[in-house]
Parts: C-alpha cells; structure tokens; sequence
C-alpha cells in the first residue's frame, strides 16, 4: 500500500508532525527544545529540508554518529592501499575500524599493500605522560624495517595526541627528510574534534592538500597527460563500488588516472590534480579537496550519482558534458549497452517491490543518493536524514525527495526506534548499529553503508545486485514467521 | 558484459569477469606505479625467513594487527550484563559508535550504549556539563533502572574525576539522588578491554556494597548459602552463562551471576525490539555481598573485583576459562566443595560422554600441532584441552597477557610431554604470530576472526574460536565451558581436522585412495 494512495500529503504531513511532537515528549525541556530544530517534513519548493544539521550531538540520547577519526583513518585515508596507517594513540580505535568498511583492494598485503592491517602505537600510559612522539619516530623506524615497499606513511592521531601537546608535524618532517623525502603526512583527525565523521573528512583533504598536493608541485607527471583524464573522487570501493564506476567511465572513452580513495595509490592521488575533470561521487567526505584543486590547478569537478539506471545515465550525460562528442557519443552509447540488461533487471525485480516504502538513515551522501535507485524499482522513500550532512546537503536533497517526507538529522536510537514503529514502512536502510533493532521488529533491514556485506551498487553491473538484494531483504520468508501462530 | 538478470552476479564473481580484470592489469600498470614483481617475490620470501622473523620480535613501538581491545569495549561488555541498565561512556562519541558496531557484529544483536558526546569545548573545560545533560537524557528518554558510567582515553587524558561529577549531576537533578550510577574510570591506554570488564565489575560490586558513593549506608554482609559467578569477558557469554546455568540448577546450587548479559545479546525476533532483557537484578547484585563464595570463571578479567569481594569476607576462586575433562571437572569439584553440593550422576555421566568423545576421535588429534592467541584466560584453557587431547600447542600467544600469564601458561606447558618444545608470547601481536607460523610451521591455528589473514598468508587453517568472531554465525550461542561446551570445541576443532584431510585428498587418480567415507 503505497504512501501516496494512502494518505493526501497533507495528511501526511499532520501526520509527521503529530509523530515528530510525540517523540519530543520524552525530553526534559531543553534538550526537546534543541532536538525540534533537527526533525522536520519536506515542503516542495523550498531551498532546503527544514532541518537544522552539523551541530553538536546531545549527550546521552544514542546518536549514531562518530569521530573525526573515523572520517579521516576510517575513511578518507584507511583505503589509500599502498601506504601505511598508524592508528596513532590507544589500541581501541585502530581494533574497532580494522577492516570493517569493505574497501576492496587488489595488492599482496602486508607486502606492497596494506588496507587489511591494523597498525597502531598502542599508547601506554607512560607514553599519554611523557608523549608519544619518540614513540612515533621509533614506528616509523620500524615500519620502514619491516615494511620496505611501503609508498608512505600517515599518521592518524586519536584523542589524546592533541591532548598532550605531541608535535607528529614535527616528526613527520624529520622521518620525512630522513627517508628521502618520503610521504609521511599527520593528521590531527582526534575523536573530539568537531560534530562528527564530517570534520575529520575536510582534516584528511586538507592533509593531502598540505602534505602530498604540495609537495608535488613543478614534477613531471608519471604518464603523458591526456583530453580525456578524470579523476574519480570519493568513492570508498565498498564491495567494489569504484570498479562497477570506473568500467562505465573507461567504456564511454574516459581514461581514469585516479581513484579516491578505494583501491587507490599514492602516486594516483599524486597524479590527479594532472586531470581534466574530477567527477565528485561522495560530495560530503571530498567537496573540500575537489574545490581547492579548482582553485589552485584549475581542474573543473562535477558531482554524479551511480545509483540505479535514471542516475546513472543522467550522470553519464552531465560528466560526457564537459567533453567532445566522441565522448557524448560514447555515453550515449554505454547507456544502450547496459538498456537489455537493465530493463530484464526491472522487469524481474520491480514486480516484487512496487510501492513499498523504504526509510533511510546513512551517512553524508546516500540518504539523498540512493533514492533514485529505489524508485527506479517502484519502491518510494517515506524518510530519510544524514547522520553528518550538512546544510548544503539538505540542499541537494530537494532534488530527490517528495513533498511530506519525514526529514531526521542526526537522529537518536529512540527517535528512529519510534518514527518506525509508527510509519511501519516495508524496509530500512540504515547501518549495523540498527540493523538488529528493526529485525527484532520484524521490519526487513539492509545496511546501507557497507551493503550487508554484498556489493557492488555502483554502476549498471551493481544496480542488479542492488535490486536483488532489496528483493531478498523484503521478500524473505522469515519475516511472515515473526508472530507464533498461537500468539494473538 | 558479464551481469544479467537472470544470475546476478555480485563482488564474489563479478571481479574475475575478463573486462574487469583487464581494467586492474590497466589501473595497475599505468597508474598505480606498481612494485616490480620480482621485488614484490623478494620480499614477500623475505618475510617467511628467520632473519624477518628476528627483525619482527625485535619490535619496540610498533604493533601490528594486536589481539586485544580497549577497556571501555569491557566496561560495556560488563554493564549491559545488568538488568535495564544503559552503560554511559563519558568522552567522545565516535567510541560509543565502535563499541556498539563491534558486538553487533559478533553477536547480531543490537548493543544498546550511550556517549556523553564531548568535543573540543568540553576538552578545554571539562565534561561535567555532558554528564549533567547526559544523565538527564538517558535517564528520561529510556527509562534504565541504572546507568553504568565509565571513560574514554579522552576524558581521562583532561582528568575528569567521575564520582566528583554524577555527585553534581545528582544536585542539578539529572537523576534523583538514590538513583544508582556505578562508575568506573577505564583508561584506554591501561590494560586492554579485559581489564574494563574488571573495573567496571568492581566498580558495580563497591557502588551496591559499599554505600553507593558515600549515599547509603554499607551493607553488613550476613552470610547465607549462594556463590557469585563472574564470567568475565567472553565471546560465548550467550551459551556459556545458559550452559553455567544449566550445571547450577542441576546441583542445586543457589547463585548470582554477577553481569548475565545471556539474554541481552539473545533477543527474539517477534515483532518487538527489548532494549532491555534479562540480566542481573539490582537487588541480586546487592544482595551478592551475603554469599558464601565468589567464582571467577576468568582470572586475568578479575583481578582487581576478587580482591575487594575477598576483603568483604567471602572467598574467591579463580579459573583460567576451563575446557575439557580436567578443567571441568576441578569447577565442578570447587562448587561441590564449596557449597556442599555433590556432583549428581547426570553430571558424570556428561563427563563420560565427553571422555567417549575423546576416545573416539583422539587418533586424528593425537600429535597434531596448533598454534592459539586469544584473551590469556581463554589461551590457558584451549592450551589445557589440547594438551589434554594429546595435541601440541606449539605457540600461545596473548597480546593482552602478561608476566602473571606468561609463568602460569609455561608451568602449564611443563606440566605434559605434549607440551615439550611449545612456547608462548605473552604482549606480542599478529605480526609476530605470522613469523613464528612461516619459521615453525603448525598444523591447525585457533583464534579469532582476524586469524583469517594468517591463514590466508601461511596457508594455516584457522579454527574459529575466541572474540570477535564476525565472519561466521552463531557461534556465540554455543557454551564453550563445561562437558557439553567442551564437546562443542572438540567438534570445531575435528570439523577443521577432516576437512583438512578431506582436502589434501579429494585429486582424483592422484590422491582421492585415502578419501575414506568413514574415518
């Protein structure tokens, strides 16, 4: 039973906003004074989603939101496969972000890659007393022992190094002149600083714009640049999402020097400010660098979205845009390659899932991105919210979705639990931390940060498993078990 | 173009599509600035060497895949072991996140935990206006009949002093004044999540028995009939406190199981999601002070709670993670003695079975060598079960173990002939362990998930058993203690072995002579 026939929008928006009051109730005063401001409708025709977004989470309520950590190690810098990453302080972050994102990567790790490894200082308590730095220049001494066909080394600080006044900058630039020149970059991406996973995004640019960009200036490039370069920015390679990209962007007849970060090298990052265009996947995690490299070098960015047919087809058009028309025609002519492929795709999958009703919580890009792909199967997105966006992505997010949708920013454990509970639509997508709460409920769950382990969605070849999968989450059996037949 | 509709083909098959991989060979190739090959050979054999493998152990600073946590992942472990009760992380919030997508990834289950979500302002003044509103929040929105407090390296890096705080809070009205807010500072850069679990256990037992921070009266113990049973931090807790259960209502033994987090990380799927289930009752856990005896399942995750019990008069003992025949039977023997209970014959004859089980499978364990790391209790009871299995625990290696461990677990090597020429590593990493794999090769390794890369590497088939275990089912909801537990990782361990055998003989006309149907 879909939304839209169910309900005029006006009624469901008094319904948002009834729901909306309730959930405030339960907050002593102040903190349901600062939690309204994040929780609103989306009214057609205004500028933005009516919610306020990258403000301090409130203590105590379960937000579901991270560390600049997290941003910078966990995802900005953790996929670059070829370099080292220290996970500079205790042992626990390093523990907790090891190999859980997926970044898929093609290297003989612990030899020439390293994305599947956890490196850290381990921080005893004498070294929070008499600081870490000897520690670190001692690491990275050893790194360079036993890890001799490593590219580079960064430096991923955790609470306390900013606490106790540790100089990695410093330490960075004496290995660094030590080891040639070699790349070691430290990242003051400590957990406390800032809102969320958002800052430590724009500290890790910043640190590839101070300590790789700036230091290549005036090489020769290791290729012979060519017309039809780019760059693809922020796409992470989860379950190889940057290869379902990248295959599109080489078939339409664009050579791919670069790929940020998932699977990608040193010396790509190195490259990329050589491109003529840098086509921009997660706009939330590397806006930042793609403006500065407009700026300084002159690389044009364009932002796309490779999730499902209608996207991906409108993205292959905007990126052909900026090229001839032997690329314009090259578009054209992936779009009708994968045409069969996708319309089998829809014909099998889109029956199953007409008119459910989908709610999403996810990161910083795909509560607006994945919209499209959802809607490309019949299926319609009744809520969403960004744990980090920021306003320019409520902006964005206009485009995407439909006048009554319920908008949550960084919602909390109660508020998401409640607004599910009432709404009841046929599927969330979210990440693992809620996945199991909704199955309790009995509502089909898929996370949507790592895929539920399956993947890729990116591209024609990952919109079929996306399909697939969404079929598999709705559809499964076990969810007509939920009730004992004895129970009433 | 390889995908269709009709088999859709996802990251385990797409990948090795001929488009995909001429686009590697071309990325690599043209833009990756590889390693030569023949260098990439070179160094990879020259990590497999003994001159690698002494570079390795000569390690000062540097530690590489560890296999350990940090103490607050513990204190949570602990506290959602308690009935409604929220565990409260004061410091950054990006660690509440950690802890929460660690154990529903090995547990599936939601992981219920809040963070007092303190960022650069609160660095530079402290978190006490975090506490106040985050008390307040928690304790309005879900209700908990206690929250457990506990830090993150942040918030002990500025020193914030918690008793001195939940003591304002009270005064502000974040929560009433009798309300109960065990706390316990759990520096991440002490210990590893081991010792969390064991100050937030003591935290919890001084905060009931001890006048809740100066706010009741201390409780007078009067001596009665029960025992307290810590489990301490374990990756089975779901199977093994059922199975612990089991055992005591089978003897008639009264107890308390101080932290019962069985039914927490075990919850239906009915259509309901219970933030809160089961767990040890507030009242259970005052009342703990009045038992006879406390039992430790887990040593090195109680060294710090044992000694404050033992000071309120009761005796403690302290397993080292008991499996197999001896272990189980010196717990049973401990209980009985304790508190007079005997052994009923349902219990010895669970030891028989398991005796029998041994019997008909020790040929193809017999002799075999393993190498373990996990927790040092959880290593100390493998290593016992193997040595009792007649199978060679060559290296046993504990990140988190110390000088306290490193002698038991040599005295315990000393102890057998099967345990002749074995070593074990106590503060030592992954890293290491894969040297000690390449230079003195084993024929089975156990530990947990991230073994995988060891297997992967050295070509050792890893048995699954320790924490986290993400990339297998279930495994959680079955006891490793006890006769049956026992059972349960001797069927692992057999699983691996016949597979094994199965696999180096299934070439057909070269070896598949030896693929016996009965074995």
């Amino acid at each position: 039973m879909s939304v839209a026939t169910a309900e005029t929008v006006e009624e469901l928006k008094a319904r948002n906003k009834a729901l909306i009051k309730e959930v405030l109730e339960v907050y002593p005063e102040k903190t349901a004074k600062r939690r309204a401001k994040h929780l609103g409708t989306f009214e057609d025709g205004k500028p933005d989603c009516g919610v306020k977004s990258n403000i301090k989470s409130i203590p105590g309520v379960m937000t579901i939101r991270g560390c600049a950590y997290a941003g910078s190690k966990g995802v900005v810098w953790g996929p670059i496969k070829d370099m080292i990453h220290i996970s500079h302080g205790p042992v626990g972050c390093g523990q907790y972000s090891w190999a859980s994102r997926r970044n898929y990567y093609i290297g003989t790790t612990g030899i020439d890659t390293f994305g599947t490894m956890q490196f850290t200082s381990d921080f005893q308590e004498k070294d929070i007393v008499f600081g870490g730095d000897k520690k670190l220049a001692k690491i990275i001494d050893e790194i360079q022992e036993l890890f001799p066909l490593n590219k580079g080394i960064s430096v991923q600080s955790e609470c306390p190094i900013g606490l106790i006044g540790d100089d990695i900058e410093a330490v960075s630039k004496a290995k660094s002149k030590e080891y040639e020149g070699k790349t070691i970059v430290p990242v003051r991406c400590e957990g406390f600083r800032g809102v969320s996973q958002s800052l430590g995004h724009h500290i890790a640019n910043d640190a590839i714009r101070d300590w790789v960009f700036d230091k290549q200036e005036g090489k020769p490039a290791r290729f012979e640049p060519g017309p039809y370069d780019v760059a693809i920015i922020g796409d992470y390679n989860i379950g190889g999402d940057a290869w379902s990209s990248r295959i599109l962007l080489e078939e339409m007849g664009l050579r791919v020097i670069s790929q940020w970060s998932g699977d990608g090298t040193i010396a790509e990052l190195e490259a990329t400010p050589k491109a003529k265009l840098n086509v921009l996947h997660c706009y939330r995690s590397m806006n930042y660098i793609s403006r500065h490299m407009e700026e300084k070098y002159g690389v044009p960015w364009v932002e796309y979205n490779f999730f499902g047919p209608s996207k991906i087809a409108e993205s292959l058009r905007k990126i052909a845009s900026h090229f001839d028309d032997k690329i314009k025609e090259g578009a054209e002519q992936v779009i009708a390659k994968y045409q069969l492929m996708i319309d089998a795709v829809i014909a099998k999958y889109r029956p199953r899932l007409e008119g459910k009703k989908v709610m999403l919580y996810v990161g910083g890009l795909r509560p607006r991105h994945v919209i499209g792909a959802y809607e490309d199967l019949g299926m319609e997105i009744v809520g969403t919210g960004y744990e980090f966006g920021h306003n320019d992505d409520y902006q964005r997010t206009t485009h995407y979705v439909k006048d009554g949708t319920l908008i949550y920013d960084d919602v909390t454990g109660y508020e998401f639990e409640k607004f599910v509970e009432k709404i009841q639509p046929d599927l969330v997508g979210s990440g693992i931390k809620e996945k199991y709460v909704f199955q309790k409920m009995g509502v089909p769950f898929r996370q949507m940060h790592s895929w539920d382990y399956s993947g890729p969605y990116h591209g024609y070849d990952g919109f079929a498993i996306f399909a697939r999968d969404m079929d598999m989450a709705i559809n499964a059996p076990v969810w007509k078990m939920a009730k004992a037949p004895w129970a009433a | 173009m390889p995908q269709n509709a009709d088999n859709v083909l996802d990251h385990f098959n797409l990948f090795r599509q001929p488009e995909y991989k001429e686009m590697f060979e071309n990325k690599k190739k043209n833009f990756e600035n590889p390693v030569p090959d023949a260098e990439l050979e070179r160094v990879r054999e020259w990590t497999k060497t003994e001159e690698y493998r002494e570079k390795n152990f000569a390690r000062e600073a540097l530690t590489v895949n560890p296999a350990k946590a940090c103490q607050p992942l513990g204190a949570v472990f602990a506290a959602v072991g308690f009935e409604s009760t929220v565990p409260f992380v004061h410091g950054s919030q990006g660690c509440v996140a950690y802890y929460r997508s660690h154990f529903s990834r090995h547990f599936k289950e939601p992981t219920s935990c809040v963070s007092s979500s303190m960022t650069e302002d609160a660095a530079v003044f402290g978190g006490l206006n975090n506490m106040i509103d985050g008390l307040a929040n928690t304790y309005n929105m879900y209700k908990p009949k206690m929250i457990a407090v506990s830090t993150t390296c942040m918030a002990e890096v500025i020193g914030d002093d918690l008793n001195a705080f939940i003591k304002t809070s009270k005064e502000k009205g974040s929560v009433p004044q009798e309300y109960d807010v065990p706390f316990a500072h759990t520096p991440a850069f002490v210990g590893s999540h081991i010792t969390g679990y064991d100050n937030v256990m003591k935290g919890i037992v001084e905060h009931f028995w001890d006048g809740k921070a100066g706010t009741a009266p201390k409780l007078e113990r009067v001596p009665n009939e029960k025992i307290n049973f810590f489990g301490g931090f374990d990756g089975y807790t779901v199977g093994n406190l059922r199975e612990v259960k089991r055992i005591f209502n089978q003897m008639g033994v009264e107890y308390t199981i101080m932290g019962d987090n069985s039914d927490v990380w075990d919850t239906p799927t009915d259509g309901e999601f219970r933030m809160y289930d089961g767990g040890t009752t507030l009242e259970e856990a005052a009342n703990a002070i009045h038992a006879k005896a406390t039992i430790s399942m887990q040593e090195f995750c109680t060294e710090k709670t044992l000694p404050v019990i033992k000071a309120h008069g009761q005796e403690v003992v302290a397993f080292n993670h008991p499996i197999g025949v001896k272990g189980t039977d010196e717990f049973l023997m401990a209980i009985s003695r304790i508190t007079g209970k005997p052994i009923p014959p349902e219990l010895t004859k669970e030891r028989g079975r398991l005796v029998d089980a041994i019997a008909d499978s020790s040929a193809h364990i017999h002799g075999k060598k393993f190498a373990i790391y996990g927790d040092p209790d959880l290593c100390l009871g493998l290593t016992a079960f193997l040595l009792e299995l007649g199978a060679e625990p060559v290296h046993v290696l504990s990140t988190n173990g110390g000088k306290a461990w490193l002698e038991k677990i040599e005295a315990l090597l000393a102890s057998s002939p099967f345990g002749k020429g074995c070593h074990a590593y106590a503060g030592k990493d992954l890293w290491h362990m894969r040297s000690l794999l390449f230079t003195e090769p084993v024929d089975f390794l156990i530990g947990n998930t991230y073994g995988k890369y060891l297997d992967r590497d050295t070509g050792t088939p890893l048995i699954r058993i320790g924490f986290p275990i993400f990339d297998r089912h279930h495994y959680h909801r079955y006891p490793v203690w006890g006769y049956q537990g026992s059972m349960n990782v001797l069927v692992w361990i057999l699983d691996k072995i016949f597979d094994e055998i199965d696999r180096n003989t299934n070439v057909v006309a070269k070896s598949d002579y030896s693929f016996d149907i009965i074995r």
